[in-house]
């Protein structure tokens, strides 16, 4: 479904350019959830921004459904790691939920009904007439999810989602992820720099190199659909799988 | 004191409200927002009248003509706008040919300085090159003290209204415009990314994000240019104008009625410091999620 070829992109010209991509390819399929992990500094933001539209790159291209990506598509949303940032502290909730839906073909009554349903997704069912800033930091940035799940993408971008929030938090959000995945044929783009997170949330891990980045490898990770905090972490082929991705990042950075 | 006392002791016995922020009671809290409001008031205001009393004592043993008392400058006042026929609600023909036009300029240039400003400053606080090229020119123009285009004025518009709306506006613009540029600036990058990834139309991220982001800078400079208004708005009314507060103030000055000159003097800072509290009270209800924001992010 999504293409990513041969991507690359250097901020400025001549001597000062900054390479922050060298050279990028990969592919996500269709219901996939595919974490690309990398160490930090690699322009795992930058490749994101690129692969969603916002950022034109100076090589290469990726395609959805074998369009070429010149701006943001319509079926694609996206979630930033800043929830403060991203999300509007003059709306509250409902209002920020059902904001990117005022964009669409929608009568109010089916916007109501659509960001009241997104929030009850991510937990959050009686908090729509709240104030962003009235919550805590886990629960905004499920308030984000909601917003980009209300949309109704068919491929959600998310840049370190789970960076800013605290471990419990962490847990809950990325098994939530999981959940609405499975629940409405969602495909997933995500990027991250933590291993263990990468491992235990994707299908698939694209490893990429400290810069100027390449991808290093694919990984497929072969654990069961149903995963479980401890459970799956414990187990054997978890261990093995982020061991793996581990020595190449450190491989690569050394 | 004594009530607020006893309000606590209430609160504590009451075994309903486990939450002594929860408002268990309404007549308590009636009574509570009663209290509150008399202890603002005392608090806010018991300096100012204590000080009417001091002036309205030091003036009435000077016995100076050329500073009446309080109490003469309130008669001549009431007498001056409140002694009009019944049809007109009292109001005295002054209050309609010289107060009520004076304000009507004072709020059209304000408003039309406001609109200019916001709107051109939204504009070049989001596009990074106009920024450059007009910082200059902006910075100049800025510096240029309103009251000295006064007499450029009276020229171009002889005496009138246009003259006194064209100072008002070119007084007032700044303090918006400026204000506006900096804050269409403070927009978040990740907060215009976000916007932008949903397919938000340019008119929407204009009005529905890049305004009210920039809300709290654009009233701080509102505030600035409403007092500069009234300055303005004395000053023109001096020099160029057939009628007006300020004209109606040197008027009462030459002829040597001079209740009257402080009645208009008393006038002006009341009206100055409503309108101030009416933008304030505007700014209040637009702006309450920036308070609470903020006062988040600090605590």
């Amino acid at each position: 479904m999504l293409a990513v070829n041969g991507l690359g992109h250097r901020y400025g010209t001549g001597k000062n350019a900054h390479v922050a991509l060298e050279e990028v390819s990969f592919t996500v399929d269709s219901g996939e959830i595919v974490c690309v992990v990398g160490p930090s500094g690699c322009g795992k933001s930058t490749l994101l921004r690129a692969v969603s539209g916002l950022l034109r790159p100076t090589k290469g291209a990726s395609t959805l459904w074998d369009k070429e990506i010149t701006a943001v598509p319509e079926e694609l949303a996206v979630v930033f790691q800043d929830y403060s940032r991203s999300l509007l502290p003059w709306l509250r909730v409902a209002g920020n939920v059902e904001f990117p839906l005022r964009n669409q073909d929608l009568n109010r009554v089916d916007r109501k009904e659509r960001a009241a349903e997104a929030l009850a997704w991510v937990g959050l069912d009686g908090a729509g007439e709240k104030y962003p800033w009235q919550l805590s930091g886990g629960m905004q940035q499920r308030v984000a999810i909601a917003r980009a799940l209300a949309y109704r993408p068919t491929l959600m971008v998310m840049d370190e989602p789970f960076a800013s929030v605290d471990a419990q938090t962490r847990e809950d959000l990325e098994d939530l992820l999981r959940r609405v995945r499975t629940e409405h044929g969602m495909t997933v783009l995500l990027v991250t720099h933590d291993i263990d997170e990468s491992v235990y949330l994707s299908d698939r891990v694209v490893v990429l190199s400290s810069a100027p980045t390449t991808v290093l490898t694919t990984i497929k990770v072969d654990l069961p659909v149903e995963r479980n905090q401890i459970a799956t972490r414990e187990s054997e082929r978890f261990v093995h799988l982020r061991g793996e991705v581990a020595r190449l990042l450190r491989r690569s950075s050394d | 004191m004594g009530a607020e006392g006893k309000q606590r002791v209430s609160t504590v016995e009451s075994p309903i409200s486990t939450n002594p922020a929860d408002p268990a009671d309404p007549a308590d809290s009636s009574r509570q927002r009663a209290s509150r409001t008399l202890f603002w008031f005392v608090e806010r205001w018991s300096l100012f009248i204590g000080c009417v009393l001091l002036w309205q004592l030091a003036t009435s043993a000077a016995d100076n003509p050329y500073f009446p008392t309080p109490l003469t400058i309130a008669r001549r006042a009431g007498h001056l706008w409140l002694t009009g026929p019944a049809g007109h609600l009292w109001l005295t023909d002054q209050v309609f040919d010289d107060i009520l036009p004076s304000l009507g300029r004072l709020v059209l240039g304000w408003g039309i300085a406001s609109l200019v400003g916001i709107a051109i400053g939204l504009g070049l606080g989001r596009s990074p090159v106009a920024g450059d090229y007009f910082g200059g020119l902006l910075a100049f123009a800025r510096a240029v003290p309103p009251p000295t285009l006064v007499p450029v004025f009276l020229v171009l518009f002889h005496i009138g209204p246009e003259m006194e709306i064209a100072t008002i506006i070119f007084g007032t613009v700044w303090p918006v415009l400026l204000n506006s540029i900096d804050g269409a600036r403070s927009v978040e990058e990740t907060t215009m990314n976000a916007v932008r990834a949903f397919h938000t139309p340019w008119r929407r991220r204009v009005f529905s994000v890049i305004l009210p982001a920039a809300g709290p800078k654009i009233f701080a400079g509102l505030r600035v240019s409403l007092s500069i208004a009234f300055i303005l708005m004395i000053i023109s009314e001096l020099v160029g104008s057939t009628s007006g507060i300020g004209y109606q103030l040197v008027f009462a000055q030459g002829d040597s009625d001079l209740p009257g000159m402080w009645s208009w003097i008393v006038l002006v800072s009341a009206l100055g410091y409503l309108c101030n509290s009416l933008l304030v009270a505007v700014e209040h209800r637009v702006l309450r999620w920036h308070r609470g924001a903020t006062r988040r992010s600090e605590g």
